[in-house]
C-alpha cells in the first residue's frame, strides 16, 4: 500500500464509521438477539427461560392464531398484489398518454400513496361505514343493499385489500417511469414493420417494462407481508380474527402480552416466510424479466 | 398564372384529411379526458367525504339522503376539533421527530455515500452488498431486542429510540447518494486536491452542494416516512402527550366515541403538511423513486 493508498483506507473507514456502528446496534445485535430470544420463554418480569424448539413446536403443532393469522395475511397478498399490478400497469398506461394535463392527474392519483396508514384508515371508516357511508349511499340509489364491509365476517378481508389497492398511485408512478425509459425509437420502427397497437405492447412495452415490474412486485410483496395499522386502528383484528394479521397478532404477543419468547419466533417467521418469498420471485425471474445485453 | 386543377385537388384532400384526423383526435382526448376525470372523481371521493363531513352539523351526519356538499359549511368545526384534540400539540411532537430525523439523515448518509463512492479500502465491495441487504430486512424483526435495549438504557418515553437510528444512516438514503456522488465527474476533487482541499472539504464544499437532488429526496422522504410512521411510536412511546399526530389520532379514535365531523377535520388536518410538501416536491419525490427503481 503507497501512503496514498493508506491515507484514502483511512478516510474510507473514517467516513463509514457512523454505519458500522449503527450496523451492529440496529441491525447484527437486534437480528442476533431475536434469533436467541426465540428459544426462551420470556416475560421481561423473570430471566429468559431456555426453552429450546418448544416455540416453534408451539407455533406449528398448537396455536389456532398462528394458524388463522398467517391465513389472513396470505389471502390479503394473494388479494391485493395481483390487483395492485395488474390495475398500477393500466393506470400508468394511462398517464403515459400524451394528452396536455396529465401532470395534474399524476398528482391526483398519487396522493393516496403519500397520506399516512392512520389518516387513510380512519377516513375510510367513515367511508365505508355501513349506514352513512358514500359506497352504501351510492349503492343503495341502485336498489342495492351495501354489506358491513369492516364489520362483517366476509368483507372486513376484501375491504382491508380494498383500501390498500386505493394506493395504487404509487406503484403507477414507478411504472410510468419505466415507461417513459423505454426508447421511442423502437416503437417508430415497429410502426414502420407494421405493427398494430396491440402488438407493440406485449413485443415492446411490457417486456421492457418486466424490470420495473420485478423490481416493484418485491416491493410491494413485502409490504404487503406487513400489513399492520389498517388491523390495528380499523378491525383489531375482527370479526372473528379474519382480519388478525401476521404482525399484529406479533405486536399482541410481544407488547401487550409480553411474550418476548414466543413473539420472537413469530418475528422470526415472518422474516423467513418474506425472504423466501422473495428469493422465489428473484428465481423466476429468470424466466420473465427482460435485461438489456 | 395557371393553376393545375389536380394539384388543387390534391391539396383539398389533404386538408380535408388533416381536418379529419383533427377531428378524430378531438373525440379521442375527448374520450380520454372522460375516462381520467371519472377516474379522479373516484380516487379523490373518500377525501372528499372526508372533507364534507368536517364541515356539517352533527345531526346532518345522519340525514338520509346526505348531502354532498354541506349547504351551510360549519369552519368553526376547526376550531371546535383543536380545541377537543390535542392537534396541536401532536402535530408539533411530530415536526420535532421530523427535523431531527432529517437532521439526522442529513448528516450521516452523505458522510457514508462519500466513503462509498471515493475511497478505496478492503472489503468495500462486501461492506456494500451488507448494507444493501440490510435494505431487504423487514423492521418488525429487530423490534423486541430494541425494545429491551432501550429499556434497560431507560429511553422508553423519550424520542430518542425514534430519533437515534437516523444518525447512523438509512441504507436506503446512502444507497441513493452513493449512487449519485458516482455520477459527479472526479476531475472536480482533484482540481480541489491540487489546489490543497483535503478530503472532507472536498466532500463539504465541491460535492455536497452538487448532491441538491439527492438531498432533496433524502429530505422529502424523511419527513413522509416520521410523519407517517405509526408502529415505532406505539411500541416505544406511553406518554399521551408525547404521542405524534398518527399514534394521537389512532388513540383517540380507539378510545372514545367519535365525533366524526370534527374527528374527519382532525384527520384532514394532519395530513395538510404532507400534502403540502408532496406539492412542492413531487418532480423530486418521483425522479427519486424512480431513479432506484430502475437502478437498483
Amino acid at each position: 500500500m503507497t501512503p496514498q493508498e493508506r491515507r484514502d483506507a483511512k478516510t474510507g473507514y473514517l467516513a463509514l464509521s457512523p454505519w458500522m456502528v449503527g450496523f451492529v446496534i440496529f441491525y447484527a445485535f437486534p437480528i442476533i438477539a431475536t434469533i436467541y430470544f426465540s428459544f426462551n420463554e420470556w416475560t421481561l418480569a423473570e430471566p429468559p427461560i431456555w426453552v429450546g424448539l418448544d416455540n416453534y413446536a408451539r407455533m406449528f403443532t398448537r396455536d389456532p392464531l398462528f394458524v388463522s393469522s398467517l391465513r389472513a395475511t396470505t389471502l390479503f397478498v394473494i388479494i391485493s398484489l395481483p390487483t395492485k399490478l395488474v390495475l398500477g400497469l393500466m393506470l400508468a398506461l394511462l398517464l403515459n398518454l400524451k394528452i396536455p394535463g396529465m401532470n395534474a392527474f399524476r398528482t391526483i392519483f398519487f396522493i393516496p400513496a403519500v397520506i399516512s396508514g392512520v389518516a387513510v384508515s380512519l377516513m375510510w371508516i367513515w367511508f365505508l361505514n355501513p349506514d352513512t357511508g358514500v359506497v352504501n349511499t351510492l349503492l343503495s340509489y341502485f336498489g342495492i343493499r351495501g354489506p358491513l364491509w369492516f364489520w362483517d365476517l366476509h368483507w372486513a378481508l376484501p375491504s382491508v385489500a380494498i383500501m390498500s389497492i386505493w394506493k395504487v398511485g404509487g406503484a403507477a408512478i414507478i411504472y410510468l417511469a419505466g415507461l417513459q425509459n423505454i426508447p421511442a425509437q423502437l416503437y417508430e420502427a415497429a410502426e414502420i414493420d407494421g405493427a398494430s397497437k396491440w402488438g407493440r405492447f406485449w413485443r415492446i412495452t411490457l417486456p421492457l417494462l418486466t424490470p420495473t415490474l420485478f423490481f416493484q412486485l418485491i416491493i410491494e410483496l413485502i409490504d404487503a407481508f406487513k400489513i399492520f395499522t389498517e388491523a390495528y386502528v380499523i378491525t383489531h383484528g375482527g370479526p372473528l380474527k379474519s382480519t388478525y394479521f401476521f404482525l399484529y397478532y406479533f405486536y399482541e404477543e410481544a407488547f401487550r402480552n409480553a411474550n418476548m419468547g414466543y413473539a420472537s419466533a413469530l418475528a422470526l417467521f415472518l422474516l423467513v416466510v418474506i425472504l423466501s418469498a422473495t428469493v422465489f420471485v428473484v428465481r423466476t425471474s429468470k424466466g420473465w424479466v427482460y435485461y438489456e445485453n | 398564372m395557371r393553376i393545375d386543377p389536380a394539384r388543387l385537388n390534391a391539396s383539398e384532400q389533404l386538408r380535408r384529411s388533416t381536418r379529419q384526423r383533427r377531428a378524430k383526435m378531438l373525440v379521442w382526448h375527448a374520450i380520454i379526458y372522460a375516462v381520467m376525470i371519472s377516474l379522479a372523481c373516484v380516487f379523490m371521493l373518500p377525501i372528499f367525504w372526508m372533507a364534507s363531513t368536517s364541515l356539517k352539523l352533527p345531526r346532518e351526519l345522519m340525514a338520509w339522503p346526505p348531502e354532498w356538499i354541506p349547504s351551510n359549511p360549519q369552519w368553526g368545526n376547526y376550531a371546535e376539533a383543536f380545541g377537543k384534540y390535542p392537534l396541536a400539540r401532536y402535530m408539533l411532537n411530530s415536526a420535532i421527530l421530523v427535523i431531527a430525523n432529517i437532521v439526522g439523515a442529513l448528516l450521516s448518509a452523505p458522510v457514508i455515500a462519500y466513503g462509498f463512492a471515493r475511497f478505496n479500502f478492503p472489503f468495500k465491495n462486501v461492506l456494500f452488498i451488507l448494507m444493501l441487504s440490510m435494505m431487504m430486512v423487514p423492521g418488525h424483526i429487530k423490534l423486541i431486542p430494541l425494545y429491551v435495549l432501550y429499556l434497560r438504557l431507560d429511553l422508553i418515553d423519550t424520542y430518542w429510540p425514534l430519533i437515534l437510528p437516523a444518525y447512523f444512516g438509512s441504507p436506503f438514503f446512502i444507497f441513493l447518494m452513493t449512487q449519485f456522488m458516482r455520477t459527479i465527474p472526479r476531475e472536480l476533487d482533484d482540481a480541489a486536491r491540487i489546489d490543497g482541499a483535503g478530503p472532507w472539504s472536498i466532500l463539504y464544499r465541491i460535492i455536497i452542494p452538487l448532491c441538491r437532488p439527492a438531498l432533496t429526496v433524502v429530505v422529502v422522504f424523511t419527513f413522509l416516512w416520521t410523519w407517517n410512521d405509526f408502529l415505532e411510536p406505539i411500541i416505544f412511546l406511553r406518554d399521551y402527550d408525547s404521542f405524534p399526530i398518527s399514534v394521537g389520532l389512532a388513540f383517540f379514535q380507539g378510545r372514545y366515541s367519535i365525533e366524526w365531523h370534527l374527528f374527519m377535520g382532525a384527520t384532514l388536518v394532519s395530513i395538510i403538511p404532507i400534502l403540502v410538501v408532496y406539492f412542492f416536491a413531487q418532480r423530486h419525490l418521483i425522479g427519486g423513486l424512480a431513479a432506484i427503481g430502475i437502478k437498483g
